[in-house]
């Protein structure tokens, strides 16, 4: 049963009428009296506020691990969250005064976690994982109890939101009572390091954002046409020949790092792997990979998508998603599929001859679907799962279930949604949500707005569609506008993603999301204004 | 890289001498300005020569940007020739610190990438709206209750100060903007009358427009107001603005309506306005300054001084902009052009290219005429724009407005100008500009935050 935004929980039947009465009045003096800047993103499942206040001081507060918790000190994910949201808390609050000499009032002095089952505090995160929480913000101790540490990564940056200080500069917080969970389990941003390379204190910086806007898989379109940034154990002439320079990789203790550092934000690191089309750059590295066009009867020169019907095709690839599967822990690997032109395969002679052989006439399709079809039954030979565009789905004889369908054409996608989710395939949603596609206003407004479920069809349909992604192409990004360009216009995207279907209203957002905009300027993301205005802290101020 | 074949004539420089004709290393520079310059690099010399100071700034950033270094690491430069001078005299740039803030590093970075591009005008639109960020001496409050936070959303006198001599020292003129009467709302809180009150039938509504054309306290406060500014900003021109006057508000106000009467006005506000930009200006004109306009000043037939300049921005209305630069000049007035280099209107793709590709002298008209457009003016308004985006936004797509002001008319094939354009954004990143990409591509030393 989904709750609305502001809910409250359930109470004996003689005293429902009256506790709903009570909390009416709280929730109004609550609006009345809580700081005006108070604003969480994305909104949780159900927030009940009081208009009593706590203090924190900088100098006594510290997070703790409940006794009865399955989780403890040893539980290093846990332990860096906890240092990390302290600085956000109270790190850019430069004048620390001596001991706390706190107003009259009570003192938060701990937040103590508790996790109820097992952690999972040295595993990656799954698109399985139990994100959810509850938080009791109440003087002197404070509880957040969450199933797994991914539910406590959450908790602890909706925490971090209730604070702000007063115009005394005493860090206060309301008592809450908070109960939280996400709505789609996968809520990714797709960054593209071919088109532009980006560095990996870039990458981190994004990672760091998504985390505050409780975003949970970066879909890491490592390699396309123009370069080939990734540097493959296996096949280190790849990134040799195809990089845009040997400063322009992305080692293995690269990969490494960008894994370590979302897993600790429980961001679930999801490559794609381009192919057959978009796959120019590999043909550097790797001589016979690529189909050779025709003019006639000769070579033009030229190489089009990845050549289908040569076995060392197939052994390489073998080889080579044998290596990401060993790099990348995530279940799932995205195989790309989308835009394969058909003309270059058409040129080739070899090619001619194979579609006849195969009997696939002149429909392309089927060379197609017969390459991705291999290469899928590799990925589940070695135990991964996978996800593609939709043009897989489209122009697909079959396709194995499980198989999830990225839809990102704009034109029609809901009927794509009808279609994908009726032949009972699992969908995530991008098509109204490339940001690369930039212009003038707010147009934060139009993505905010989506509906990922305003598709024709059944229940069965609708729970098929796991979440979505904001995608960041980048042929005009890198990383000198990359933060500015994302932020905070991912962060609509978020929440539609992660809160209630009914958060909705657009001036409550507009004014959430103006001061969730400043807490990431604070925090140190570059997020581009929302509208005219201002926050107490400017970038470079 | 150019090709070095062989190892021939290669004498070391170690000096680039300089010649300045004309004395003025003290002056600020001004419209009339001379920025000619030639350079000649070969065995005997390395050698700038130039009218005046300005030529030589211009002539030391050529320079610069004539230096490569090969993949050994050594620094060269080719034997070379060039005489150059600008196309334009008034090679503009706006920022808007009313609707953002932007911190004074924000604002002396842009000058400096300014310089690399040749523009000579820092066209500063201060306060409008939303926030009234300058420190004014003579009128503390409009400061105190007019700007987002008076403790650190503001300009003081010494920063504008920083600006004006920053900018000085790399020939840029500050052409700073106070526009009235409309856009004026962060002025009223600090001047108590100074707005007009509007009007729900015969009660105030509680809201304001535009500055009070009807009472002698606003002239006497514009008065003051702008003998401080005149005396702060050492350029010859203000710009006064002029624009989007919204005349519901003073439809509604019966002092104006009375006032409308008195003067015979009837019921055309164009006249309303004109009676006090005329006033304006006569009291600007006074202090010894000359004034630049929106072209609503000019649309709305103002009678104006004939040295007035008119900035002309809108793209449609009321008529196509290069048909107003026609009007405007063929009235005998000088004109800039700022209508298709909005800057802040981003879409998505390579629109460097249409912001290259623009003529600004692509109408019918006598050459006297022509010589009436001064230049142009690329704008970046500030309602979605602050330091986290700016310079991203701004730079390398304000360098084709650049190009456009200051090189040949002939210079226009886009393939050339990409090759130069991305190879200048790469040189702009290896000193520190966090300029966007234009394509698909790399450059050597990628941006790092710092």
């Amino acid at each position: 049963m989904e709750h609305r935004g502001l809910g409250w929980p359930r109470l004996p039947r003689l005293l429902e009428l009256l506790a709903a009465l009570a909390v009416q009045a709280v929730r109004a003096s609550a609006i009345a009296a809580a700081s005006p800047d108070l604003s969480l993103w994305p909104m949780p499942l159900s927030v009940q506020t009081t208009p009593r206040v706590l203090h924190l001081s900088p100098d006594n507060f510290f997070f703790g691990h409940s006794s009865t918790s399955k989780a403890g000190p040893s539980c290093s994910l846990l332990q860096e969250a906890f240092r990390r949201y302290y600085d956000y808390i109270f790190g850019f609050y430069k004048w620390h005064h001596g001991s706390a000499d706190l107003r009259v009032g009570v003192e938060l002095q701990q937040l103590q976690v508790s996790v109820v089952l097992d952690p999972e505090c040295d595993t990656f995160p799954k698109i399985s994982s139990d994100e959810s929480y509850t938080l009791l913000v109440k003087g002197p101790v404070a509880s957040l109890t969450a199933n797994r540490v991914w539910g406590v990564l959450r908790g602890l940056e909706t925490f971090s939101q209730l604070i702000y200080q007063d115009f005394y500069g005493t860090f206060t917080v309301n008592e809450s009572n908070i109960v939280d969970s996400p709505r789609f389990p996968h809520r990714g941003i797709l960054i593209d390091t071919s088109r532009h390379f980006l560095s990996i204190k870039s990458i981190f910086k994004t990672l760091d954002a998504m985390a505050f806007n409780k975003f949970n898989v970066l879909h890491w379109h490592i390699v396309d046409d123009p370069s080939f940034p990734y540097q493959s154990i296996t096949f280190p002439g790849l990134s040799k020949k195809g990089s845009y320079s040997s400063s322009h990789v992305y080692t293995p203790n690269d990969v490494r790092m960008v894994i370590e550092y979302a897993r600790l934000r429980g961001i679930r690191i999801v490559p794609e792997f381009d192919s057959p089309g978009h796959t120019q750059s590999w043909g550097e590295g790797q001589k016979d990979l690529l189909t050779p066009c025709y003019n006639g009867k000769e070579p033009s020169g030229a190489f089009g998508p990845i050549n289908p019907i040569w076995n060392t095709t197939y052994s390489f690839l073998s080889k080579f998603f044998k290596e990401i599967s060993t790099v990348f822990p995530d279940e799932f690997i995205h195989l790309g599929g989308d835009e394969v032109d058909f003309d270059c395969w058409a040129s080739n002679p070899e090619i001619q001859d194979f579609m006849r052989d195969k009997g696939f006439g002149r429909n392309f399709k089927k060379l197609e679907s017969f390459y991705m079809q291999a290469v899928l039954d590799m990925i589940s030979a070695i135990n991964k799962s996978s996800i593609v565009w939709q043009e897989v789905f489209d122009d697909a004889s079959k396709l194995m279930p499980g198989t999830v369908i990225q839809v990102w054409k704009v034109e029609d996608y809901t009927r794509e949604q009808s279609k994908v989710t009726e032949a009972g395939f699992p969908v995530i949603l991008s098509a109204p949500w490339y940001l690369d596609w930039i212009s003038y206003g707010q147009d934060w407004k139009k993505y905010y707005a989506v509906d990922p479920l305003s598709f024709e069809g059944s229940q069965e349909q609708k729970k098929l569609v796991i979440g979505g992604e904001a995608c960041l192409w980048g042929e005009y990004v890198d990383a000198t506008n990359l933060t500015p360009r994302l932020w905070p216009r991912a962060s609509a995207v978020g929440e539609r993603l992660w809160s209630h279907k009914d958060v909705r209203g657009l001036e409550d957002a507009y004014r959430r999301l103006t001061v969730h905009r400043c807490r990431m300027l604070r925090r140190g993301i570059a997020a581009e204004p929302v509208f005219t205005g201002y926050c107490d802290h400017e970038d470079r101020m | 890289h150019p090709v070095l074949a062989g190892k021939r004539h290669m004498s070391e420089k170690n000096s680039l001498v300089i010649l300045v004709v004309t004395p003025g290393c003290d002056q600020f520079p001004s419209l009339e300005s001379v920025e000619n310059y030639t350079l000649t690099v070969n065995d005997e010399q390395c050698f700038l020569l130039s009218e005046t100071v300005w030529g030589a700034l211009r002539g030391l950033e050529t320079f610069s940007q004539l230096v490569w270094r090969s993949p050994e690491g050594t620094f060269y430069i080719n034997k070379t020739e060039i005489e150059d001078f600008p196309r334009f005299p008034h090679r503009g740039l706006l920022l808007d610190t009313s609707r953002h803030y932007l911190p004074l590093a924000s604002i002396l970075d842009t000058l400096d990438v300014m310089a690399y591009n040749k523009f000579n005008v820092f066209h500063w639109h201060l306060v409008d709206d939303s926030s009234f960020p300058y420190e004014s001496f003579t009128f503390p409050n409009l400061t105190k209750k007019g700007s987002y936070n008076p403790a650190t959303h503001i300009y003081t006198a010494q920063d504008v100060k920083e600006v004006i001599e920053y900018a000085r020292l790399r020939g840029i003129r500050v052409l700073a903007e106070f526009d009235t009467p409309g856009h004026t709302l962060s002025w009223g809180p600090g001047v108590p009358g100074l707005l007009t009150p509007c009007y729900s039938g015969s009660h105030p509504s509680g809201t304001f427009g535009p500055v009070n054309p009807a009472l002698n306290n606003t002239y006497e406060f514009m008065s003051t107001f702008f003998l401080e500014i005149s005396s702060v900003f050492p350029d010859f021109y203000l710009h006064l603005g002029g624009d989007e006057v919204d005349f519901t508000c003073w439809k509604s106000n019966p002092d104006i309506q009375a006032f409308m009467k008195k003067k015979g006005f009837g019921e055309d506000f164009k006249k309303l306005e004109s009676f006090y930009i005329q006033t304006l200006l006569d009291i600007v004109s006074a202090y010894g300054k000359g004034y630049v306009v929106w072209q609503e000043v000019f649309d709305n037939k103002v009678k104006v001084q004939p040295d007035t300049v008119i900035q002309v921005w809108r793209e449609e209305m009321p008529v196509r902009y290069m048909k107003e630069m026609e009007l405007v000049t063929s009235a005998g007035f000088r004109a800039l052009l700022s209508a298709p280099w909005y800057l802040n209107h981003i879409t998505y793709g390579p629109d460097w290219k249409n912001i290259y590709m623009v003529e600004p002298l692509a109408f019918e008209g006598s050459p006297e005429q022509k010589a009436l457009v001064i230049g142009g003016e690329a704008c970046m308004w500030g309602e979605y724009v602050d330091s986290t985006n700016l310079v991203p936004r701004l730079w390398p797509r304000a360098g084709a407005v650049a190009e456009r002001l200051w090189s040949n008319k002939m210079v226009t094939n886009l393939d050339f100008a990409y090759k130069r354009l991305a190879h200048f954004r790469c040189e702009l990143l290896r000193r520190g500009v966090q300029a966007q990409p234009l394509s698909v591509g790399y450059c050597d030393v990628e941006f790092e935050q710092t």
